[in-house]
């Protein structure tokens, strides 16, 4: 294929965070607002090497804070220029406000987030309630689970952002440490603008232009703000399909693509694990050794978050007899705590699909799970399988009560 | 030696209107006032950020505008932010060709004090150190008027507001105003001034000082609230040139360093002509409005010394 031919990769031992500064660059994004925050920090030290190299002709703003970051973001984006900014945990909290402007502005900001836990106690580690935290404000979140799909998704997220069908924020979150700070193999474009087919810049949402004046951001009186809100509603519908387009038309121009869920082996099987981000990688190994077993496990891996793909997870559910959720966040006061588990309850049940689904809280605070925790997992799940028990509160795997 | 001042007269002033009329702003609001005047100097290639407050909500209720030229409000305390991001965006695009390098495009940042001095502080702060070319203009109605009248760093010592009420005990606000003005001149950018809508010529020239200096610059101007300060509307630019009759407000300006009082007050009122038109100053009692003249006394000859000669006059009346 001619456009396939266009692209010459070169293969680089990077850090997700590394990877997602390289998409940057060749999303050739005009502005770059950041703060540092430990464990993204090296995202933005590496795109401010590319700026200083002159690889990347950007503007960087060094603020003062993740408000300002994503202040300045929304400030750019309005202007119509390809905004890019990259937070953490207390960084994304601190912007929480913004978060919910920059999508109700319908501005197509990118940000990354190396997934990481919320103080106190203060934890730099890894786990995702700050991406969780986030779930209401309308931003289109994607998961990855390698740095090759960090690199991939943040051209993606240009392509899904920037669609008149959407007009979206965007969030490409991934495992802080356990992917921001560990290094993989990644192909990434031997040119900078080799995806500029694939991401032309044709700013088409209102922009501050003293040509056409518009007013952004003005108030809306009972009357209004609810229709504002539901087509932000509507949006994030239209933004499944978008997703869905955009990763194939990056497939079928890169040879990479990644789908909605990454699923394996789930038909026919008993049992099958749901996750997201990196630890779908310590599933995998562990689970094909108890394939090896004759084991009938399957995989999937919910790579978009946000709009939430229930139809998927129905069609999953309806492949296997129960599905066991390894769940990276607690939302606290409730029987199941795990966010993700909930929505795929919902999603189930709405669907009136009879499955049991077992809620399991891991990897809180970047506590240790290795592939010893996934077979103990599986044996507990089918334990509670094979004496019929509704589960009404989460598992907190590991924890020491 | 000074160049002559743009705007001198009121036939100095542009006859195109940016800020449309049917406002919702209060009767007598001298906040319309300033902005209309701001966006006679900018002109239409400029683009507003408004930090949210009274103007905000009152210009922009949807689906109507009172905005000829670009307009965005994102929140409270990050308009210095916002405009960051605006500047850097003009600044990316005329680097890479998008835009014609040569088109100059206003960016201004408007907020009132509590989006200023108090919630939108370190946003501001961080704009002046990183130097974007962007004009903040802060209008000082001295409270949160558009929560309806709280104590802000901007309010006055006694004054009343709806959270330092009139007691038994505590009357008014027990801590002084914050120099704002000063703290951002601290910051040794290219271009502080305070100004004043009584003395409009003297405020147009500062804005459009303000629009050409290389970097940021920031206008200070003192904003009469008949709702919150409690006067009748129709003393809206009489306690402006009042305040700066009594020494109260002094209109002066920072040009690359240099300090200069733009407004002489060869003879100054007795401060007590600017409280008693104001309810928010009704408590006061003759002692303590002596004690303020007093204060005021000391300033203006801090401010001779630092000038160098009179230019704010002994008290007369």
């Amino acid at each position: 294929m001619e456009s396939v031919l266009k692209i010459t990769w070169k293969r680089l031992p990077l850090s997700s965070n590394f990877a997602i500064a390289q998409a940057v660059k060749d999303s050739d994004v005009d502005v770059v607002s950041a703060y540092p925050i430990t464990p993204q920090t090296t995202v933005v030290e590496r795109i401010s090497e590319f700026i200083a190299n002159g690889e990347l002709k950007a503007e960087m703003i060094h603020v003062e804070s993740e408000h300002s970051a994503m202040s300045a973001a929304i400030g750019a984006s309005a202007f119509g220029a390809r905004a890019f900014t990259a937070t953490a945990s207390q960084g994304l909290e601190l912007m929480h406000e913004l978060l919910h402007i920059a999508s109700g502005l319908r501005l197509p900001i990118v940000m990354s987030v190396a997934a990481r836990a919320l103080s106190a106690p203060i934890s730099i580690w890894g786990d995702y309630t700050d991406v969780m935290n986030a779930r209401d404000t309308s931003w289109v979140t994607l998961i990855a689970s390698t740095a090759q799909e960090a690199y991939d998704s943040i051209i993606q997220a240009y392509k899904i952002a920037e669609d008149p069908r959407v007009f979206l924020p965007v969030m490409v979150a991934y495992d802080g440490y356990a992917m921001s700070h560990t290094y993989e193999p990644v192909y990434v474009s031997e040119k900078a603008d080799a995806f500029k087919d694939y991401i032309p810049k044709n700013p088409q949402w209102y922009t501050l232009n003293p040509d056409k004046p518009v007013t952004i951001g003005s108030i809306a009186s009972p009357d209004w703000y609810y229709e504002f809100k539901y087509q932000q509603v509507v949006a994030m519908k239209n933004a499944y399909d978008v997703v869905k387009e955009a990763d194939e038309e990056y497939g079928k121009r890169y040879e990479r693509k990644y789908g909605i869920i990454e699923e394996d082996g789930v038909e026919g099987s008993d049992i099958t694990f749901v996750t997201y981000g990196g630890i779908f990688g310590t599933l995998k190994e562990s689970v094909e050794e108890l394939r090896k077993k004759g084991e009938k496990i399957g995989l999937a891996r919910i790579r978009l978050f946000r709009p939430f793909p229930s139809e998927d997870i129905a069609k999953i559910a309806e492949k296997t007899k129960a599905l066991v959720v390894l769940d990276r966040a607690i939302t606290y006061g409730v029987g199941i705590s795990g966010p993700v588990s909930r929505e795929i309850i919902s999603s189930l049940y709405s669907r009136g699909i009879e499955r049991n689904v077992y809620s399991f809280i891991i990897g809180i605070g970047q506590r240790t799970v290795t592939e010893k925790d996934m077979a103990a997992i599986y044996e507990k799940t089918k334990e509670m399988l094979a004496s019929h028990e509704k589960q009404k509160e989460s598992v907190y795997w590991g924890v020491r009560e | 030696m000074m160049a002559k001042p743009f705007f001198r007269t009121v036939y100095d002033v542009p006859r195109e209107e940016y800020l449309a009329p049917g406002h919702g702003l209060c009767a007598g609001c001298t906040a319309g006032t300033i902005v209309k005047l701001l966006l006679k100097v900018a002109g239409p290639n400029t683009i507003v950020v408004n930090a949210t407050g009274c103007v905000e909500v009152s210009t922009t209720p949807f689906p109507y505008t009172s905005w000829k030229v670009p307009w965005i409000h994102v929140a409270f305390e990050n308009a210095a932010a916002v405009a960051s991001g605006i500047e850097s965006a003009l600044k990316a695009l005329k680097a890479k060709g998008v835009l014609d390098p040569s088109k100059k495009i206003n960016i201004i940042a408007l907020a009132g004090d509590g989006g200023t001095y108090d919630i939108g502080f370190q946003a501001l702060s961080g704009m002046l150190e990183r130097g974007h070319k962007v004009m903040y203009v802060l209008y000082d109605n001295e409270a949160y008027m558009n929560t309806g009248i709280q104590r802000s760093g901007g309010t006055p010592v006694y004054a009343w507001t709806t959270t330092t009420p009139v007691g038994k005990i505590l009357k008014g606000k027990i801590q002084q105003k914050k120099p704002i003005a000063e703290i951002v001149a601290a910051h040794r950018i290219p271009y502080v001034a305070t100004a004043n809508p009584g003395y409009f010529a003297d405020m147009m020239n500062k804005f459009k000082k303000g629009l050409e200096v290389d970097g940021p610059s920031f206008v200070h101007v003192i904003q009469p609230c008949t709702t919150g300060w409690k006067f009748d509307p129709r003393y809206g630019i009489v306690l402006a040139r009042l305040a700066t009759e009594t020494g109260l407000w002094i209109n002066w300006e920072q040009e690359e360093g240099q300090f200069r009082v733009t407004v002489t007050v060869p003879r100054r009122k007795h401060v007590r002509h600017y409280f008693e038109l104001q309810g928010r100053f009704s408590h006061l009692t003759p002692e303590e409005i002596e004690a303020i003249q007093k204060e005021v006394d000391l300033e203006a000859d801090r401010i001779n010394k630092l000038v160098g000669r009179t230019v704010i006059g002994p008290l007369v009346e």
